[in-house]
């Protein structure tokens, strides 16, 4: 065990990811979003555990008991109730998980399409090239959070549906990026090297080029990830996503809304809670860009 | 030898040959758009480098391709009623409609013809402006958008203004004061900004300047005492023709929250752009010799390194103007402002599928032509561009 912990911390023998590591550690935007994202996932694992009350659980002798500090709150429900007694902290703990789903599922369609799409045009060139591409600049023609919420529209309000339709308008984001990143790659020496030496062009595209068009793509990954949690947010606030009684953060305010005169905590902790998440995507995100290539850092 | 698997050498001179061999600035511009609004990454399509190409040809070229986009956007719009499962004319006549209306709307959309012919139909009507009626109004569609638009320009206008008001000013007094505290603030300030829920910020900004200090109205774009005379359906021109300045107070009065909420998201891009490329022009060597002649601070910066500085910006500025449009759909939501994305949301919440189909077809027409001008000015603007 011992001999394997050194292995991968000598920087010598150990392999490359723990460089990056390393750098995105040091780099003091990437650590803060390191901890965000670490606590979130913690919340997100660990809820059934860490979580005081059933998330869904109707208390009707509780309803909109304000947070602990207020006046008449009690330390029963730290952050409070909402209308139909339910513990805002739990649903918040519980909603990580939503969360997070949203952003593996979402970004996990972007990075898979995306990447196929992307590669697919950026090695082969020509009309496959052209086609795949017009149709992503189609996609980008309409403003993002628009073309969610229609495509919600047509195929049914849910969760599952917002998780596909970000998936859907994020995907040009990255296959513009790996596009770019393969076409780069493909005028290199290996590149000619490998054919040489008599590799198919799937060989060279999986087993090569890829592999080093990896950096900007989980760059991508890390600030689409904050961007599907915030889109799926707000087709959640507007009906779309989650529906009750899901602990979802945007439905939470949503439903915090309509008694914001009588219980502002209803609406105000999911706020943070969302603004947290998607920040740490984001601080992530750019320690990743400054840690992985700094060609990108704007 | 694992470690030799990231090739740096090869990469750091790629990018050197990037950045300097072709226009680095629409790296941005491009990826800007919808969901990354934080990314710079990647490079741009070969469309928007214009090295070489003569100005008017390059205008009359991007001006030339919108119509494909448009053709494409009506292409998408039109599939996805198409593609959605139940028969259509009663998905855009709604479940109340009468058998004999029912047969009228197939005839009129074509559905006993193949696809392509519907699309066909389709199209022809797009151009004569025709989006149907509405099902719960049977108000004419280009009529409800056309009498909304200007509420949505109004309050993106509002918007951007302040955006461009703090943001430019953040950017630059950032780069001029580096690794400052206040640059550490402000840029800290603007990462929280672009990942803030923007309709969870309008309540909140409902909850403390409406309910809380009373300062400014909960919702609406004008208190129902007040006269004003509509003229244009841009509130703030009206009042102020009309020399209406009672009017004038209670519009600016409904603008200003929606507009600080609506706000956020570009002054924070704008402000980290200003930044960035402030920094990026205070390295070159004309604000050395500006410097080494003796000028003050304040002059080297407005005078000299402004102009350069701010042309990047002036394209993000155009490109978040689009996502205002578009992004509009929350806040208007938020503070009942009644604008194209409140009603499309109306639309999407009583599943009316011929508000659906117009609102998004006239928003995303609205958006590709604000790209289109961004891009155009953008090369006006920079000439260093087509003089490569």
């Amino acid at each position: 065990m011992i001999r394997l912990l050194n292995r991968l911390t000598d920087p010598e023998t150990r392999h490359p990811f723990f460089d990056q590591l390393e750098k995105l550690v040091r780099n003091r935007t990437g650590l803060a979003g390191l901890i965000i994202i670490t606590f979130f996932v913690f919340c997100a694992f660990f809820a059934p555990l860490i979580s005081p009350h059933n998330p869904i659980e109707n208390a009707l002798y509780e309803q909109l008991k304000p947070p602990v500090w207020a006046p008449g709150g009690s330390a029963k429900n730290i952050l409070g109730t909402d209308d139909l007694g339910r513990d805002i902290l739990s649903r918040l703990i519980y909603g990580a998980r939503v969360s997070l789903m949203v952003g593996v599922v979402s970004v996990g369609i972007a990075v898979l399409l995306g990447t196929f799409l992307g590669s697919i045009a950026g090695s082969l060139r020509g009309w496959p090239d052209n086609l795949i591409m017009r149709i992503m600049d189609i996609i980008l023609a309409f403003p993002g959070i628009l073309l969610a919420i229609v495509i919600v529209a047509y195929l049914g309000p849910g969760l599952k549906n917002a998780m596909i339709a970000i998936g859907v308008i994020s995907i040009p984001h990255f296959a513009r990026i790996v596009r770019a990143s393969v076409m780069e790659e493909m005028e290199k020496d290996y590149v000619l090297a490998a054919r040489a030496a008599g590799c198919r062009r799937r060989r060279i595209l999986f087993n090569a080029v890829l592999p080093n068009c990896l950096a900007p793509i989980i760059v991508q990954a890390s600030l689409g990830f904050g961007a599907a949690i915030l889109d799926a947010a707000g087709l959640s606030f507007l009906g779309l996503g989650a529906q009750p009684p899901i602990p979802e953060w945007g439905a939470m305010i949503a439903m915090g809304r309509s008694m914001i005169l009588r219980a502002w905590w209803v609406m105000t902790f999911p706020g943070i809670a969302i603004l947290l998440g998607v920040l740490g995507f984001n601080l992530l995100g750019d320690g990743l860009r400054d840690a992985m290539d700094p060609r990108l850092r704007d | 030898m694992a470690r030799q698997r990231g090739s740096k050498p090869a990469r750091q001179t790629a990018a050197v040959f990037r950045v300097s061999g072709s226009p680095g600035q629409s790296i941005v511009s491009r990826e800007l758009f919808g969901l990354p609004r934080l990314c710079v990454i990647g490079a741009m399509p070969e469309r928007n480098c214009i090295a070489g190409v003569p100005m008017t040809g390059f205008i009359i070229r991007r001006s030339l391709l919108v119509i494909p986009t448009l053709l494409g956007v009506s292409i998408v719009v039109f599939l996805l009623l198409a593609v959605t499962p139940g028969d259509p004319a009663e998905l855009l006549l709604g479940e109340r409609a009468t058998e004999q209306s029912l047969e009228a709307m197939r005839e009129y959309l074509g559905l006993n013809e193949p696809l392509y012919v519907q699309y066909g139909l389709f199209l022809k009507r797009l151009v004569k402006f025709d989006l149907g009626e509405t099902i719960w109004t049977r108000q004419r569609v280009s009529r409800e958008i056309m009498e909304r638009f200007p509420a949505t320009i109004e309050l993106s206008l509002a918007a951007m203004f302040l955006a461009c008001l703090f943001g430019v000013t953040l950017g630059i007094v950032s780069a001029a004061r580096q690794y400052s505290a206040f640059d550490y603030l402000s840029m800290v300030g603007s990462l929280v900004g672009v990942s803030m829920p923007v309709f969870w910020l309008g309540l909140v900004l409902i909850l403390i300047f409406s309910i809380g200090l009373g300062w400014f109205p909960v919702s609406g774009r004008l208190s129902i005492g007040t006269d004003l005379t509509v003229i244009t359906r841009f509130y703030v021109v009206d009042a102020i023709v009309t020399r209406n300045w009672k009017a004038l107070w209670d519009v600016l009065h409904h603008l200003a929250l929606p507009a600080m909420a609506l706000s956020t998201i570009p002054m924070a891009i704008i402000a980290r752009m200003t930044r960035s490329s402030m920094l990026e022009v205070m390295r070159q060597d004309y604000i050395k010799t500006a410097r080494a002649k003796g000028l003050s601070e304040a002059k080297v910066i407005f005078k000299h390194a402004l102009r350069n500085g701010l042309i990047p910006v002036i394209t993000v500025i155009g490109l978040q103007f689009g996502v205002l449009l578009g992004g509009a759909i929350l806040t208007e939501t938020v503070f009942a402002w009644p604008g194209v994305g409140k009603w499309l949301y109306e639309g999407v919440t009583k599943r009316d599928y011929m508000v659906i189909q117009g609102g998004t077809m006239m928003v995303a027409a609205a958006f590709v032509l604000v790209n289109t001008i961004v891009d155009i000015l953008y090369a006006v603007i920079n000439p260093r561009i087509s003089v490569k």
